[in-house]
């Protein structure tokens, strides 16, 4: 009979490189698919949110200039790290989304396997998006895809790690940062990857993880002039119409949420890599 | 302006020592009595400070009461520039932004002041023909304060004549401790001469005083030696502007007035850089020193980037969602 106290978790936010409590104070009670109790969360508010936008855009300069291949082996070793939390990340997911653990462990295989996938993007991206253009007159021309900027991310509400992983990493591997509002109802593998950013060498802001409601706080980030695209995929279908409208007040790029949850284990191709670049065209003299 | 760095010129200019006012008439009289009155005066119990800030500092004020903070602030921004790379160019566009600090929005108020270098007083003084808005230029070979009197009178003469409606000058915080304070009144008086009918601001550099007992002694020695306005610090020094150096600089101008009945006015300076700072010394200001002070003629932010974030603010409070550093300018 083990008689050792319970240590009851009650999980903060990952906003900058830190874990900070919601500036609210707010929490609620995560339970597994059964209903029994989990952990606490953190649940963010609006001004956790404006605080992630300004860790991300302050993270956008250093994480958008490093080089392609610094980027690639910074996430690589994230996914290292979430080999090594496995056993964590399949529990999490098992009494999350009430799969056996099987398939469980077939989604965290899966969640790892795409991270390392979307790594080595990142220094291919120039050669399969970009190019030499063929132009009329004496100039080398080069189209190089840019990151975007400050991505807002409505995480899946159902896949809690394996769909959280399939929108988050083309983010960041195209040389975004990333403001993530998490699966609602399934926040911890959320939670427990924010570790993982915190100890492999992700720098600080680049990703900001709020747990809470995408419907409550997704408004404050479509509207945000200082967010560049956002990522509907886990807004709550009703509110999605009215999310681009704010969105398109400031111009952002907007992915619109699928008419139902994909199947997160088909292979993405490129569709997630490219709404969060841009096409830069630089025209060069060719002299004589 | 050769003239006053002849030498034959120095020594006749021992300034003739203004009317003391009235109940302080013995302080000045030697640097003992000096020193007799400020060590006299009550010590600052700086547990009780910091706890004072603390708790004024966690009052929440919102909405409507928001709005008229960051107005108010805005109108009290010394807009400042003192870079080695400043140019009249810079100094343009500044005076420009102070005038219309929000080209969005034309209800914003326009700021209180430019602060620039003495020897572009003259092309703010132009960019900012037809307004309002005061020129403050600083001197007295600023930040350090390390010249001769000569030298500082000239730069003081010369931000004066270049057309500064008031002059920000620095004490010399070596002199201050090393206990010659006759000598830093007598230097404040001297200056507060030379700017003729500029006001004059005396920076005492807290960062370097280090206690809050010496500002409070600084404070009053600025206000002896006839100075407008007490300010904190170059911003060059950290650390600059903090709360518990500010409540001692206004409960010192409070004590002065109900002493001798002269208002003189508080400018933090430095490391204001957020409204909500801000909207904390605007608490400190009306809880310490009373709400007379809440005007941009009794006191001033001395900041350049605190601006950026008081436009942020304002223009969510408009728009009710949240703005970026793309829609204000950088500098």
């Amino acid at each position: 009979m083990n008689d050792r106290l319970a240590v009851r978790k009650t999980y903060k936010l990952y906003v900058n490189g830190a874990f900070p409590r919601s500036e609210s104070g707010r929490t609620y009670e995560v339970t597994d698919a059964k209903g029994h109790f989990l952990a606490n969360a953190a649940r963010a508010s609006r001004k956790d949110a404006r605080d992630a936008v300004v860790a991300a855009r302050g993270a956008f300069a250093k994480w958008s200039a490093a080089t392609a291949y610094n980027r690639g082996q910074v996430l690589y070793r994230v996914a290292e790290v979430m080999e090594g939390r496995h056993v964590q990340f399949c529990e999490e997911v098992a009494a999350g989304e009430g799969l056996s653990q099987s398939r469980a462990r077939a989604a965290v295989d899966a969640a790892i396997d795409r991270w390392v996938w979307y790594a080595g993007w990142t220094d291919k991206l120039g050669a399969v998006l970009g190019g030499a253009n063929p132009v009329a007159g004496p100039y080398f021309d080069f189209s190089l895809p840019e990151p975007t900027g400050v991505v807002a991310v409505l995480a899946p509400q159902r896949s809690s790690l394996l769909g959280l992983v399939s929108v988050l990493a083309p983010v960041l591997a195209g040389g975004n940062t990333a403001v993530v509002v998490t699966s609602h109802q399934r926040p911890l593998p959320a939670v427990t990857l924010g570790e993982v950013l915190a100890t492999s060498d992700v720098p600080a802001g680049v990703v900001n993880l709020l747990t809470g409601d995408a419907g409550e706080i997704g408004p404050w980030l479509a509207e945000h002039d200082d967010v560049d695209a956002v990522d509907l995929t886990g807004a709550p279908a009703a509110r999605a119409l009215e999310l681009e409208r704010q969105a398109a007040g400031s111009i952002k790029r907007v992915v619109r949420p699928p008419a139902e949850e994909p199947d997160w284990a088909a292979d993405p191709g490129l569709s997630r890599l490219t709404p969060f670049l841009e096409t830069k065209t630089v025209w060069h003299p060719m002299g004589l | 302006m050769t003239s006053v760095l002849d030498p034959g010129a120095l020594s006749a200019q021992a300034p003739p020592r203004p009317e003391p006012l009235a109940p302080f008439a013995d302080v000045t009289r030697s640097d003992a009595a000096v020193r007799a009155f400020l060590h006299g005066l009550p010590g600052v119990d700086q547990v009780g400070a910091e706890a004072r800030v603390a708790v004024l500092g966690s009052r929440s004020i919102k909405t409507t009461a928001k709005a008229w903070a960051i107005d108010t602030a805005i109108s009290m921004v010394d807009l400042t520039t003192l870079e080695g790379a400043d140019t009249p160019g810079k100094v343009r566009s500044l005076a420009a932004k102070a005038r219309r600090p929000d080209p969005g929005d034309p209800t914003t108020p326009p700021v209180a002041a430019v602060c620039v270098y003495g020897d572009l007083a003259s092309v703010a003084k132009q960019a900012l023909e037809g307004t309002a808005i005061k020129v403050a230029a600083v001197a007295t070979a600023f930040p350090s304060g390390r010249a001769s009197r000569a030298v500082k009178l000239a730069d003081v003469r010369d931000a004066v004549a270049g057309g500064a409606d008031e002059i920000d000058m620095v004490i010399d915080r070596g002199a201050f401790l090393a206990g010659r304070h006759l000598d830093v009144y007598d230097e404040i008086v001297a200056v507060k001469e030379a700017c003729g009918d500029a006001h004059l601001k005396v920076i005492l550099e807290t960062g370097e005083l280090v206690t809050l007992d010496a500002v409070r002694r600084a404070s009053w020695l600025a206000m002896l030696a006839g100075g407008d306005f007490i300010k904190t610090s170059t911003g060059k020094v950290s650390p600059a502007a903090t709360l518990p150096v500010c409540l001692v600089m206004m409960e010192a101008v409070r004590d002065f007035r109900a002493v001798t009945g002269r208002q003189v006015g508080v400018k933090p300076a430095g490391g204001i850089r957020t409204t909500k700072d801000a909207v904390k010394h605007l608490v400190l200001v009306n809880e310490v020193a009373g709400p007379d002070w809440l005007s941009p003629d009794w006191f001033r932010f001395g900041a350049s980037s605190l601006l950026n974030d008081l436009l942020l603010q304002r223009q969510k409070l408009r728009t009710g969602h949240y703005s970026g550093p793309d829609h204000v300018t950088i500098d």
